[in-house]
Parts: structure tokens; sequence; C-alpha cells
């Protein structure tokens, strides 16, 4: 032992004794304070939310239960029901599920099981900045391109200039990437010694894939479904451009069904294009506008957690399936 | 041809041999169509992105047919300049100044020098007394501190004010390229439809306008789109991005390599990471509210700079760049975690191990062994993180990005725009030269997107190939 | 080897096989024993996976209701060989077959010949077990139903059990059909996946080293299996034990690989006759070598 590892065992014991090493301590202490913020980070989220929506229950003009079962949207009188902006937001997130699913997964289906690597390696990048592109120059796109398209094609009595169908088509757009990937992913782990199996049975390549790997590969696929409707359901710039600021007020039982309150071709705001219109405007702190807001948003934070979560769920058993 | 087995079993719940070859015939023929369709959806998707791309660049070039009110060659002529040889642009500082002092009322013209002057040691409009004052207010204009005009600005100002260039009526890339004469024949009936009551038919005339052209990155914003530009947007969205690396990098890659190096499989280790893990898919319209309410208002004493006596002016509310730049810095947090710890993670166990048994501390083996492996994989993921985060708009617009300001930042505490705020405002306006701006904008953001993302793979391949 | 993609797997394994011929033969491929023709019959048939020649000029006559084994050291083509007889080799891209390999008389590589017909006359069994992740119930029914099969669901039911019986698994799985086939060892998952190769009425079955897989017991078990099955099935089996060719097979054809003068390695067939001939008295000094263990 040299002199110098003879000081370093100086406090007490042997040769082995655990030495004080305060700058180690520090950056670990500060490693862990990063980690820390993140949780810093949602609680601030929860709570901010909650307060302001808190705020925003207490006024007098608002009621918690008119919230939540009012079917009226019209703030400048006093209607604050929230269900007028889910059904903009979830009609606009289905119409993208209705386009997105078929593309995404018939894309991964084809990039998994028929493309060559030539092939895959040119779809793959095309399908990466699909999803990259942002969402303002999607909602650019929705407005000068797809509502004219629509209006062409139904007639413009027919297709308001904002209307739910644009802004549905292009988020679907927006979001088959998340599912193409995903799905994609779960289609390739499923082993190879599946496929071989079911040609050596006398199958056709359809039924190899349709019967046996994308069944194996369900919980993958679903899980891309799932992020992809949440990330819709949170989507922004699109609906507040081709969607407009209407909020689609009804009356169950009064309003014809079909004719209005699922009228592909008439504008219906959604939650997420409320608050951006919202706080566009003149916003001043501790109005009934302002923290209106966050009740909305406080709203949208569960709908997106809950997707998020059962997607987890879905990815975590797509993983297990193989022993 | 079918293959016959004379012995085969005759089963009554199999399909006899002429069944099963029309079965067959069937099962290869849906089997094709499946093929087909498949790669039919593929090729959709693929359409989409070139009916985008196709779009934004149809609108941000093309015919257009304008009307001066004051003709640029006749002003330059007036000055005594050869039209033929000096175009507007060209003229000397003095001589721009000089037209706006000629040409605009002194009301605008003070409104003018006080968002920015002129010159560094003179002024134009204001008298030097009044000056003086103002600019020892509590509140002193902006003017007061930031650097004066160039040409480029100026030059804006004059087409803005004198030459004052009407677009009229714009025709998109494709139709212009193939038939022009349309267009001509278009607005000629506009004017009979009385469409453009304020000129006659000989002022309008047609030219090619390139709508995305290099003066279009310089220029400052307008509220006349004949001469925005997105050089106060792209100012914006740089400071932004400084602020947001400056914020995400340190304390993202710091929890990535707490998370991966140090954290034991304890409750809370596991709770922290399923955090980030839920917060990597929150909307971004929700880490805009949170930043308006924390980032604006409750720090509003810090982000609105009154905090610092600098020198650099306090925005009268927190409405600021800092602001701003805090909250997408939240918004790319989780992303820069999550992909700097799978960096971290390929880092092989052995180069560990191997700095841990030499008897370094674990610090010591992160700093010198496992960071410098990591590090690509942790740049391309923080550039591709940054890269999404200058692509967003719906936390700006609720942190208050400036629906209105032509001047550059001055620092991070002034009031702010960015790309896609202003692609969005334009894109709001139903005039179509908006749209065209708008259009414009959006090939800038994406060459910006391009780039950043194009600089992240040539990293991963360039230290990729190297580690093997 | 790789594990980048599937087909890359599939070359590796087959690149493994390797053959020749003694300089001394009379410079054709050893024939058959002169008998009638066989259920499957080769002629000069060779493999080729783009330029490389993985297997040449292979000419076999696998008997009606006989075990028919194929061994040879790593890399001599056995397995290509067993992959092309129900054309499981089209599925590697690169892959061509040359020569014809006659099934009951007809080319199975001819024109207009559907491989998926092909697989439903001629099932496989693999290596490594391979159920499908549904019930076991489902495992066997699948290939019945692609087939086309019309019948009622007690008719599956019935045919289920007929599968499992002829696989000698029924007695363990009767009352578990619909857990899930992964629920069962490594030796009855091998033995659910001969069953449901027997469920579509096959009348070749193919096994590639089907026990290699699995510990001695359940080697042990399939192999009884096969001596139960091949008096209602041929069964052509793969095997680097050759213990085990010796314990349940009718005719051997022993492959061999070596270096030829363009730097390939390319499995030939070295000989072709009944077991107890081959491993007692073989005709080819090579032969002889490999059995008494001098290489493989």
């Amino acid at each position: 032992m040299t002199a110098e590892t003879q000081m370093k065992t100086d406090p007490g014991g042997g040769p082995f004794r655990k030495r004080p090493r305060p700058g180690e301590l520090a950056i670990r202490g500060f490693l862990f304070f990063c980690g820390v913020l993140s949780i810093a980070t949602t609680i601030g989220i929860v709570y901010e939310l909650g307060k302001e929506s808190f705020l925003f229950f207490g006024d007098e003009e608002v009621s918690f239960v008119e919230f939540f079962t009012s079917t009226v949207w019209q703030p400048q009188v006093g209607g604050f029901g929230i269900w007028p902006l889910i059904l903009g937001t979830l009609y606009i997130s289905f119409i993208a599920m209705i386009v997105a699913i078929p593309i995404g997964l018939a894309a991964a289906i084809y990039l998994s099981e028929y493309a060559s690597n030539r092939v895959r390696g040119f779809f793959k990048p095309v399908l990466e900045i699909l999803v990259g592109i942002p969402t303002v120059v999607y909602g650019f796109f929705a407005l000068t391109f797809m509502t004219p398209v629509l209006r062409s094609i139904f007639g413009t009595s027919v297709v308001d200039f904002f209307n739910v169908l644009s802004a549905g088509i292009v988020v679907g757009i927006l979001i088959v990437p998340l599912i193409s990937s995903l799905a994609e992913d779960a289609l390739r782990a499923v082993p190879d010694s599946l496929r071989q199996a079911a040609y050596a049975l006398g199958a056709s390549k359809l039924e190899v894939s349709m019967r046996v790997v994308v069944p194996a590969a369900l919980s993958g696929i679903a899980a891309g479904i799932v992020v992809a409707m949440s990330r819709a359901v949170g989507e922004t710039m699109v609906v507040t451009l081709a969607a407009g600021a209407s909020p689609r007020n009804f009356t169950l039982g009064q309003d014809p069904f079909f004719g209005y309150i699922l009228n592909p071709f008439e504008g219906a705001q959604a939650m997420t294009g409320y608050v951006a219109i919202t706080a566009n405007g003149d916003l001043s702190y501790n109005t009934i506008d302002y923290n209106s807001i966050f009740a909305i948003g406080l709203t949208l934070f569960f709908m997106t957690l809950g997707l998020n979560s059962l997607s987890r769920r879905f990815v975590k058993r797509f993983q297990q399936v193989y022993e | 041809m079918s293959i016959e087995a004379p012995e085969r079993p005759t089963q009554t719940s199999f399909p006899t041999e002429t069944e099963y070859a029309g079965q067959l015939g069937r099962r290869q023929r849906k089997a094709v169509v499946f093929k087909f369709f498949c790669l039919a959806m593929l090729t959709i998707a693929v359409l989409a992105l070139a009916t985008l791309l196709y779009t934004i660049i149809n609108d941000s070039f093309g015919l257009v047919a304008v009307v001066n009110q004051n003709d640029p060659d006749q002003i330059v002529a007036d000055l005594g300049y050869d039209p033929a040889t000096t175009g507007l642009q060209d003229l000397p500082y003095d001589e721009l100044v000089g037209l706006l002092e000629a040409n605009v009322s002194s009301g605008v013209g003070r409104r003018l020098e006080r968002d920015q002057r002129f010159y560094e040691d003179r002024l134009v409009f204001e008298d030097d007394a009044t000056w003086a004052e103002i600019c020892s207010s509590d509140a002193p204009p902006t003017g007061c501190t930031a650097a004066p005009r160039d040409q480029s600005n100026v030059y804006a100002l004059v087409q803005e004010r004198v030459v004052v260039a009407d677009v009229i009526a714009s025709y998109p890339l494709v139709p212009s390229l193939l038939n022009p004469e349309t267009f001509e024949e278009d607005v000629a009936a506009g004017f009979e439809a009385g469409r453009f009551p304020d000129y006659q038919p000989e002022q309008a005339f047609i030219e090619w306008r390139a709508w995305f052209n290099p003066t279009f990155l310089t220029t400052p914003q307008s509220s006349t789109p004949e001469v925005a530009g997105i050089r106060t947007a792209i100012l914006g969205s740089a400071w932004l991005v400084l602020i947001t690396i400056l914020f995400a990098v340190p304390v993202g890659v710091g929890a990535a390599i707490y998370l991966v190096e140090y954290a034991r499989p304890t409750r809370l280790n596991d709770f922290i990471q399923t955090n980030i893990n839920n917060l990597a898919g929150v909307p971004s319209i929700i880490y805009g509210m949170l930043g308006l309410a924390i980032f604006v208002r409750v720090l509003e004493p810090f982000t609105s700079g009154a905090m610092f006596t600098t020198g650099v002016p306090p925005s009268d509310n927190g409405r600021t760049i800092v602001a701003a730049g805090l909250t997408l810095g939240l918004l790319t947090l989780p992303v820069v975690i999550i992909s700097a710890q799978e960096a971290l993670k390929s880092v092989p166990d052995s180069l560990r191990h191997a700095g841990l048994a030499l008897g370094a501390t674990r610090w010591q083996t992160v700093r010198s062994q496992i960071i410098p492996v990591a590090l690509p994989g942790i740049l391309t993921g923080t550039i591709l993180a940054v890269a999404r985060a200058v692509g967003e708009t719906a936390p700006l617009i609720l942190v208050g990005a400036a629906s209105f300001i032509t001047t550059d930042p001055s620092g991070p505490f002034s009031k702010f725009t960015a790309l896609p705020i202003q692609i969005f405002q334009w894109t709001s306006f139903p005039q179509q030269e908006f749209h065209n701006l708008a259009a414009a904008a959006s090939i800038a953001l994406l060459l910006l997107l391009l780039t950043l993302n194009a600089v992240a793979v040539i990293l991963r391949n360039r230290y990729s190939r190297r580690a093997e | 080897m790789t594990n980048e993609t599937s087909t890359e797997n599939k070359i590796d394994n087959v690149i493994e096989e390797r053959m020749t011929i003694e300089p001394d033969q009379t410079g054709e491929a050893v024939p058959a024993v002169a008998e009638a023709p066989g259920v499957i019959e080769t002629k000069d048939m060779s493999v080729f996976y783009g330029d490389f020649r993985a297997v040449a000029d292979v000419s076999l006559n696998f008997g009606r209701n006989q075990i028919s084994a194929l061994i040879g050291p790593s890399g001599c083509g056995k397995s290509t060989v067993l992959r092309s007889l129900n054309r499981m080799n089209d599925l590697v891209a690169t892959a061509r077959t040359e020569g014809e390999v006659h099934y009951h008389g007809q080319n199975i590589y001819a024109e207009g010949v559907d491989p998926v017909e092909v697989r439903r006359t001629i099932g496989m069994v693999f290596q490594k077990p391979n159920p499908f992740p549904k019930s076991i119930h489902d495992n066997i029914a699948w290939g019945a139903k692609v087939n086309g099969f019309k019948g009622s669901k007690t008719d599956m039911a019935d045919l289920v059990q007929e599968a499992l019986e002829a696989a000698a698994l029924w007695d363990e799985v009767k009352d578990k059909l619909q857990e899930s086939g992964y629920s069962l060892s490594g030796g009855q998952q091998q033995r659910l996946c001969i069953a449901r190769a027997i469920a579509t009425k096959p009348d070749v079955i193919l096994m590639d080293e089907p026990c290699s897989a699995l510990d001695p017991i359940a080697t042990l078990r399939i192999e009884e299996l096969m001596l139960e099955l091949k008096e209602n099935y041929s069964i052509i089996i793969v095997t680097h034990n050759m213990q085990q060719a010796a314990r349940v097979s009718d005719k051997t054809a022993f492959f061999n690989v070596k270096l030829n003068d363009t730097g390939m390695r390319t499995g030939r067939l070295v000989e072709y006759s009944p077991t107890e001939q081959l491993f007692t008295s073989p005709n080819e000094k090579d032969t002889e070598d490999y059995i008494t263990g001098r290489f493989g």
C-alpha cells in the first residue's frame, strides 16, 4: 500500500472503509434533482389545471353538474356544458381513426410481409416525414386544399367553409405513421417460424398474414392505434384552423341526429380549438374565460392520460407474448 | 394443373378435389387483391405527403396582378437617378429616409422612430428634447435602446408607405405555368365585375412573384402582405430554440444519466420513469397552459425581466421569450430524457464494469467512459427533439406570442413571435395574399426542419460507423 | 449467424450443408435402389441460392409408408433437399430449383403448379416446435379450415381428437383443449405440431430435425410416434443424429459436402441404401468415414 492510499483510508477502520466523497454526492444529488423535476412538472400540470378549474367552478355562473351534463357551450350567455366540445373532439378523432387505421395497418402489413429491404428503406423515411411536419402546416393544408376539394366534390351548399370532415381527414393523415410504425414493429416481431408453420399447412400468403401474423401481433397493433387516438384528441392546430370556432351545441332528442349532430360537413369546435382561440384573443387573468380553458384542459389531460396508459398496457402485453 | 393424390382418403368434411381447385383459385385471387390493397394504402400515404408539399409550393410562387400607387421607377427618376440602372432598393440610405420624410405624416413618422430609430446620431421626426424626455421615463419605447434601422428595413417601409404596391390578385404556380392567359382574363373579368373599385384596369400589371425569396427571410413582419417578411419570426424562433436547449438539454441529460446509471429499481424511481413516459404523451397545448399559469403569471417578475437591471428593457408582463422558451423546454424535456436514456442504455455494460473495476467512482466512469460513447446518440436525440419544438404552435399561442410585432426581439425578455405563429396567423386571414405568405413561411419552416433532421441523421451515421 | 432477416437465417441454415462425390464413382449421381417409383422421387435436382449451388444432382426415390432419413455433416444440403420436397424453398427470394421432383408421378415444379396445393398433401414439422399462439384446438383446426374444411363443429372436434390421438397427445390434453399451445412442454408442443400437420390429411410428412430441440425422453416418444405414423403416412426425416436414423428409418441417404474447384461448397448425395446395410456395410468410403466418426 502506498502512502497515498494509506492517507485515503484514514477515517478509521480498515483499508476498504467508505470514504466520504462530497463531489460525488453533489453530482448524484443534482442528477436526482433533474429526475425529480419531471415529477414536479406533472404535479405542476395537475395543480395548476386543478387550481384554475376550481376557480372556474367556483364562479357563480358555472356549475360542476352543468359542465358535465349540459350540451350547450355558449359562454356569452352562461352556457358551460362541455359536451359540444367533446363531441367536436371525438368526432374529428373518429374520422381521423377511420382514415388512419386502414392506411396505417395496411401500410404496416405491406412493409412487414411483402416489401423487400430496399422498398422498405424508401417508404419508412417517407412515413417518418409525415409525422415530422408541423401541425400548423397541416392546418394550412386542410384549409387551402382539403376543404376546397371537399367543396368541389360535394358542392359548396353542402360543405361549409369550416367543416369537421376536412379537419378529420387531415388529422388522420397526420397520425398514420404512429399506427404504421408501432404495428410494423409488432408484425416484424412475430417469429418467422410461425409463418413457416402456416405455409407448410398449405396456406396462401393472405391467410398467413391475416390469420396468423396479424392476430399474433394484435396487442402491438392495438397499442399503436390507441397512441394515435390520443394524439388525435390532443391535436390543436388543424382543428383550430379547419374545424371552426363554433361549438356544435345540440339538444338530444330534438336536433336531427344525422342532419345536424353528426353532420360532418359543418364546423364543430373541439376542446383544443376552444382553448387556442380563447387564449389567442384578449385574455385577462381570473376572468371566467381564462378559468374555463383550464377546466377544459384538465378534462383533456385526463382523457389523453387514460388513453396513453391503456396503450402502455397493450405494449406490455405484446412484449410478453413470446417466451 | 393440380396435384393428384390417388390414395388420398376421401372425407366428407374435406372438399373434393374439384371443390378444392376452385377454392384455391379464389384464395389466390384474394391474396393478390389484398397485396395490391396494402400497396395502394401505402401509396396513398405517400401521395398525401406529396400533395401537401405540392400545395405549399404551389401557393408560394406564381403570377400576381399588382397596382402601384406610386411607380418606383418614377420615384427613382424624380430623385435624379436613372431607373434603368438603379432600382428603388439601390438608392442610398439617406435618400430612402428622405422619401419617408416627404411622404409620411409626422404622427406616423414619430411612431416609426419610436419603434426603431433611423440614425444613431440624429433624429428625423422627433425633436431632441422630447426624445430625451420619453427615453428617461418609466416605460421608454423600444427605439431608445434598440439598434437603428438598416437598408432593407427602410426599403420595406418605403415600399409599404411610398410606393404602396398592392397585390390585387394572385395565381398559384402550376396554373401560372400552364395557362397564364386564364389569369389575365380573370383579372380583366374582375375589373368588370367591380371587384377592384379603387383602381383602373390600366394601372394593374401582371408579373411573376416568388413569395418565398431571400428578401422574405430578411424583411421584418408587416401588416401589408406585399412587403411582409419573416425576419422577426425567425429571430423569435431562434431565441426560443436557444432557451429551449439551454434548459432542456442539461436537465434532460442529467435526468437520463440519473435514471440509467444511478437509480436502483425502487418504487420512487419506477414512478419517475412512468411519469416521464406519461409526460411524453401529454398534448402540447397542455404544456402551454402550464407555461401560461406558471411562467407567465406566477413567475412574472422573473420572466418579464423586471428583476434584472441589465439595461434590457422589461416587458409589461410575462409574455416574453423566456416564458415561451421555458415552456417549450418543459415540452421537450421528456423526449430528451427518453432518447438520452436509449443512448445510454445502448452503451455495453462491459464499459461500466471496466471503469468501476479499476476503482473509479461512478461519476468518473460515467463522465469519461459512458458519456463519450453515448454522446452521438444523445446529440441526435436532442436535435430531433428540438426540431419538434421548433414546429410547435399551440403552446406559443397560450403563452402569448404577440399577434403582431415588427421589431426584432432585443433579448430574452422581449415580446416575440415565431415562425409557426406567423403561419397560423396568416392562414387565418381570408385574403389570398396572406395564404401565399403562409405558404412561403411554411417552406422556410420545412427547410429549417429538414436541415435539423439531416444534421441529426448525418451525426448518427457518422458515429455509428465509427463505433463499429 | 446473423439475426437480421429470416431470409438470411434460412440461407445460413442451408449453407451449412455441403456434399461431394467420390472420384472413382461412375460419374453418375448414385441412384436409388431399383424399385417401383415411391411416393416422392427427385430427378437430378439442384438447388441454387442466387449463384451459389447448395446441393447438386440429387436423385432419390422415397418409398410409400416408409421412414427415409437424410443424414450428413453440417452444410451438406440435407435440409435444403427436404425443404424442396414441399416447395418451402420458394419462400426464399433467391432460391431456384432445377431438375424435377415427382409426387405420384407429377412434377411439383412444373409450370402452373401452385405450391400452396403441394403443401396441403406434403406436410412439415420443424426443428423447433412452433405452435401458433392460439388454443390447442385452434392450432389443429387452423390448417383444416384454411384448406376448406366444411364440416360442422362436431366434425371438427372429431378431427382434432383424431389428430391428437395419432400424435399420442390426446390423453394429456383432452381436458385443456382451449388452453394456449404454449402451455405445453417442449416435447408436447412438438407432438402438437405433428398433430397439426396430420390434421390436413397429408400423404407425406417431412420432419426437419424434429427432436434436436427436445430432451432424450421426449425424443424417444417422438421416435415411437414416427414408427406408429408410418402405417398411414410416408415420413422423410432429416437428422444429424446417426443413432436416431439407425433406430427409426427404413432407408437412409447420406449426403456430403466438399469444396469444388470453383471454391463453392456444394452438397451431393453419396449413398442411399436400406438403413441396416448403410450402417453395417456401406458402399462408399465417405459414408463409412462419417458413420465411424472420422469426420462430421
